[in-house]
């Protein structure tokens, strides 16, 4: 071997084992070869189909497609409530630190302090995504996307298309509406029931993201968006806001502490006007209170004093057994009813039964009330919707109280006729008096145009309806308790009512609940509507004096905005268009 | 007849062809090629398509092959004339990036020559492997122990240095390189058994000399589920991205981890695995293939060398290739702990390129410059 004889010349010895490390190197390097296979196998055959679905797992990426909820509209298709797009800006805290050089522009655009940008920033450090403000307008959102592709950073910059709700009526609807959370869901009013009718459905769909969230392609569409049904409202935006703006004005001019009052077609019960105070602005959500919250006109009851006596005055006209010139002795200004005493402001003498109205006498009534059988009365009450809730479809509706006749004593057969010991709500009130505006019949109430309504029910004969009202326009007459209620050009027919105040379970002095119900024009009323005022503080407190000028200026108002003809002028003219109303 | 023909390399004389007048060893040439190939295209694919990232590296290839050449005309001898002079540089230098040297990524490793800048640590790995080898080949094999421990500290030297650098990498290679010159040169079996013994045992204390980052370099290579965004990120993304190639792979550029960037450092550490995702087992088998050519090719060439230092030299720089690749991929697989070393020839990056084939201009050197006599 030459090999063998060069190592003989050079210096050294040679080496026995020279092979055998050859040998042994090319054997570990083998196992290396061998280990580095063995691995590669391990990973790309055994653990393959696991170590590619963990891949997907992180590419693909299931991503929402955003969906709007319904729009809330009035009858004429107004909105009320409206889902307007907004956008989420997001960051990659990664990359955006808080030191970068956007930071004050960024901070600007955000409508942030670059301090609280870096707050929020620091705050979210190691984190790959951080939301820096929600609900930021497009056009806004729209700058700081350019700001980002400007800068190369749209991998670290973002934004996710969101809705936000707005109401452009604010606090003139905000109980009938309601509000959402912040993700959406109804959680009063409107909003609320009507949750799954309105409510978008969110879509989905696949797409392939890379490590820095930038989306490269869409794979498909798992699931389409699909945005909530639009809710349109018998309300009547104009009416609305008119009944909204005069009671604000009379609960501040009486120093009350609230009100509610409530507008209906008098033709087929729809809720044209539902308002209340105090209200709160539903776009700014940072002064909420409960009081501001509560939807006074369905969930609060009250005793309904005076306003009862026509209803307890028409079960009499309906039975026959009294006419409105039936006379009534109301003298000497009370009357013993067992062992208690039923009074009248003063002594009215002999009246005929539409001066008892008229005067508001409680002797009067009660000398009607007290012919009935009880159950006779409380199955008049109870088709009048006394004791069940009126189904408008808003939260929270009471049903107010309507004692169980049995448990009646002559006394309270006569204090339930003037409006004591029973219970109601304001939209209760106006809903029982449908039944006196139009053929006797009383009027399921609707909020949701288009929705089915129960069959209007009898109460009471046409003629009854008609007398009555003949009856009630005295009322707003001279000599009558709500002279206030009288509207230039219409016959108004309607009932004060002025009723002590319960506080903490019994009846306070010198606190009192305010309220007048009328219907217009009386000849062939279109509205009814119903005031209540709260606790007025002023001088005033009767219904006549507080609650019957709001009336007053709502249905003027309302009536010229439905366009409905004068059925009282006192020239020639006005007799002319009361012949052309009447058919 | 006159003394035979000495300043000729005799092998061209046996085998005349053109490489071979050039001093050039056809197969390792070959090899050689085919990687730099196969790394060129990977890159392309690695680097999301960016043609001027392949050409710069084609660039460092070039001048790498061309410095190649060069160091295959000078005889061995030569070599190791110079080694110790190499060797003195390559000590001073590290001292200098010591004091004057550029951080980055959180080491000292940088020297800034106006020019370039390159880390002195690469010269080492040619250094030392020169030197010992050189000193050993001078000196009665099997080497006495003194002769031994002047060896020994040649290799641990350079190795601290660059490991207070920090560069566990480079040192681990380093001393690798002057390990195998040892054993080549014939370092007995029983102070081999002891030395094992010695790295064994000293495993657990050497765990006291790490830095934090090191330690949790350990702790997430045997638990890389712990912390799957912090540093356990690159070794997961990396098991996904090489099992999801499967037998046959993605196909070329349609890796996904790669390219949705989901897998950090893609063109240079973690390369193997872009070409395990696209290429799947049947790439990595002809990748392995051919680096197992290169290096048997470079075994074959120290077993043929006609001197000691030409035997130790070749050997010792053709299982520090080896060692490049089996950490290179032994941590990309998941096999070995997270060590910053680039996956020879393929890897982006223009250093540890040009080192490793300035090594096997060495190695074409040592095997073109035989003499034969004929028989």
């Amino acid at each position: 071997m030459s090999r063998r004889q060069r190592k003989a010349r050079a210096r050294h010895a040679p080496e026995p084992d020279y092979a055998r490390r050859q040998a042994l190197v090319l054997g570990l390097l083998l196992v290396g070869f061998a280990l580095l296979l063995g691995r590669a196998f391990e990973r790309q055959v055994l653990e393959h189909e696991f170590l590619l679905e963990q891949g997907q797992r992180r590419y693909l990426r299931d991503l929402p497609l955003p969906a709007h909820r319904g729009q809330i509209l009035d009858r004429h298709g107004e909105p009320l409530a409206v889902s307007t797009p907004m956008d989420d800006i997001w960051a990659d805290p990664r990359h955006l630190r808080p030191d970068h050089p956007l930071i004050p522009e960024l901070a600007g655009l955000l409508d942030l302090t670059p301090e609280a940008l870096r707050q929020r920033l620091r705050e979210a450090a190691g984190r790959g995504f951080v939301y820096l403000r929600h609900a930021v307008r497009p056009e806004i959102s729209a700058r700081i996307a350019a700001l980002a592709r400007r800068q190369r950073i749209s991998g670290w910059l973002g934004r996710e298309r969101t809705y936000r709700r707005f109401y452009p009526a604010g606090e003139v609807t905000a109980q009938v509406v309601g509000l959402t959370d912040t993700d959406e869901h109804g959680i009063a009013g409107l909003e609320k029931s009507y949750d799954t009718l309105l409510a978008g459905h969110a879509g989905l769909r696949r797409v392939i993201r890379d490590a820095q969230h930038r989306i490269l392609a869409e794979v498909e569409q798992v699931r389409p968006a699909r945005n909530g049904r639009d809710l349109r409202l018998t309300l009547d935006r104009r009416i609305q806001f008119l009944a909204y703006r005069e009671l604000k004005r009379t609960v501040r001019e009486h120093r009350a502490q609230g009100g509610s009052a409530v507008v209906l077609d008098a033709r087929n019960g729809d809720i044209l006007a539902l308002v209340n105070q105090p209200a709160y602005n539903p776009n700014d959500r940072r002064h909420l209170t409960a009081k501001g919250l509560r939807n006074r006109a369905v969930t609060d009851r009250f005793e309904p004093g005076s306003t009862m006596k026509p209803l307890v005055m028409a079960s009499a006209l309906d039975a026959g057994r009294v006419r409105p010139d039936t006379p009534i002795d109301t003298d000497p200004g009370y009357l013993k009813v067992g062992r208690n005493l039923v009074r009248d402001h003063r002594n009215y003498g002999l009246l005929d039964a539409t001066s008892v109205l008229t005067k508001s006498s409680n002797v009067g009534i009660t000398r009607i009330a007290l012919e009935f059988p009880p159950q006779d009365l409380w199955q008049t009450f109870h088709r009048l919707g006394l004791g069940q809730v009126p189904a408008s479809g808003l939260p929270g509706e009471t049903a107010g109280v309507l004692p169980a006749w049995q448990g009646w004593g002559r006394f309270e057969q006569a204090t339930h006729a003037f409006g004591y010991g029973l219970s109601l709500s304001t939209l209760q009130l106006a809903r029982a008096y449908t039944a006196v505006a139009g053929d006797g019949r009383l009027l399921p109430v609707r909020l949701v145009a288009g929705q089915d309504a129960a069959a209007p029910e009898r109460v009471f004969s046409a003629a009854t309806a008609r007398t009555l009202r003949r009856m009630l326009e005295t009322v707003t007459g001279p000599g009558g308790t709500a002279t206030r209620a009288a509207i230039p050009g219409f016959r108004v027919a309607g009932k004060t009512g002025t009723v002590k105040k319960v506080v903490n379970g019994r009846y306070a002095r010198r606190r009192y609940q305010a309220l007048f119900v009328g219907l217009v024009p009386a000849s062939d009323p279109r509205l009814v509507m119903a005031v209540m005022i709260d606790d007025p503080r002023g001088k005033a407190y009767y219904g006549g004096l507080v609650a019957a000028p709001l009336f007053a200026r709502v249905m003027a108002g309302a009536l010229r905005l439905l366009g409905v003809a004068p059925d009282a002028l006192d020239d020639a003219g006005g007799r002319l268009a009361r012949a052309e109303v009447s058919p | 007849m006159p003394p035979i023909h000495l300043d000729l390399a005799p092998g061209a004389r046996a085998n005349d062809s053109p490489a071979a007048r050039l001093h050039l060893d056809l197969p390792l040439l070959i090899g050689l090629l085919a990687l730099c190939a196969a790394g060129l295209a990977i890159l392309y694919s690695a680097g999301g398509g960016r043609i001027a990232l392949v050409e710069a590296q084609a660039m460092r290839m070039g001048l790498g092959l061309l410095l190649m050449a060069a160091v295959a005309q000078i005889p061995p001898p030569w070599l190791k004339r110079w080694s110790p002079w190499v060797y003195a540089l390559g000590i001073a230098l590290l001292v200098a990036v010591m004091f004057g040297g550029e951080v980055g990524k959180g080491a000292q490793r940088w020297l800034n020559l106006g020019l370039f800048r390159f880390q002195p640590s690469e010269i080492l790995k040619l250094a030392v492997p020169m030197m010992v080898a050189a000193w050993l080949a001078e000196r009665p094999l099997p080497p006495r122990p003194g002769t031994l421990a002047v060896a020994l500290a040649m290799i641990l030297i350079p190795v601290l240095l660059i490991a207070r650098q920090p560069d566990l990498g480079t040192a681990l290679l380093v001393a690798m390189a002057g390990f195998f010159a040892l054993f080549m040169a014939g370092l007995s079996w029983r102070l081999l058994g002891l030395f094992t013994a010695l790295v064994a045992a000293g495993a657990p204390l050497l765990w006291h000399f790490m830095r934090e980052y090191q330690r949790q370099r350990v702790l997430t290579f045997l638990n890389p589920e712990s912390d799957p965004l912090g540093s356990g990120y690159h070794i997961i993304q990396s098991m996904i991205a090489i099992g999801s190639g499967g037998v046959y792979g993605k196909g070329f550029l349609e890796g996904t981890q790669s390219h949705l960037e989901f897998l950090p450092e893609r063109t240079t550490d973690f390369i193997f695995a872009v070409i395990s995702e696209e290429l799947g087992l049947t790439g990595v088998l002809v990748l392995l293939a051919l680096y197992l050519f290169v290096i048997g090719r470079g075994l074959y060439i120290a077993s043929h060398a006609q001197d000691s230092y030409g035997r130790i030299l070749a050997a010792s720089l053709t299982l520090v290739f080896f060692v490049y690749l089996f950490v290179n991929t032994g941590m990309v697989t998941g096999l070995l702990p997270v060590v910053g070393v680039p996956l020879p020839l393929v890897s982006y990056g223009g250093t540890s390129l040009v080192t490793i084939l300035l090594g096997f201009g060495m190695l074409m050197s040592i095997h073109t410059h035989r003499r034969l006599l004929i028989a």
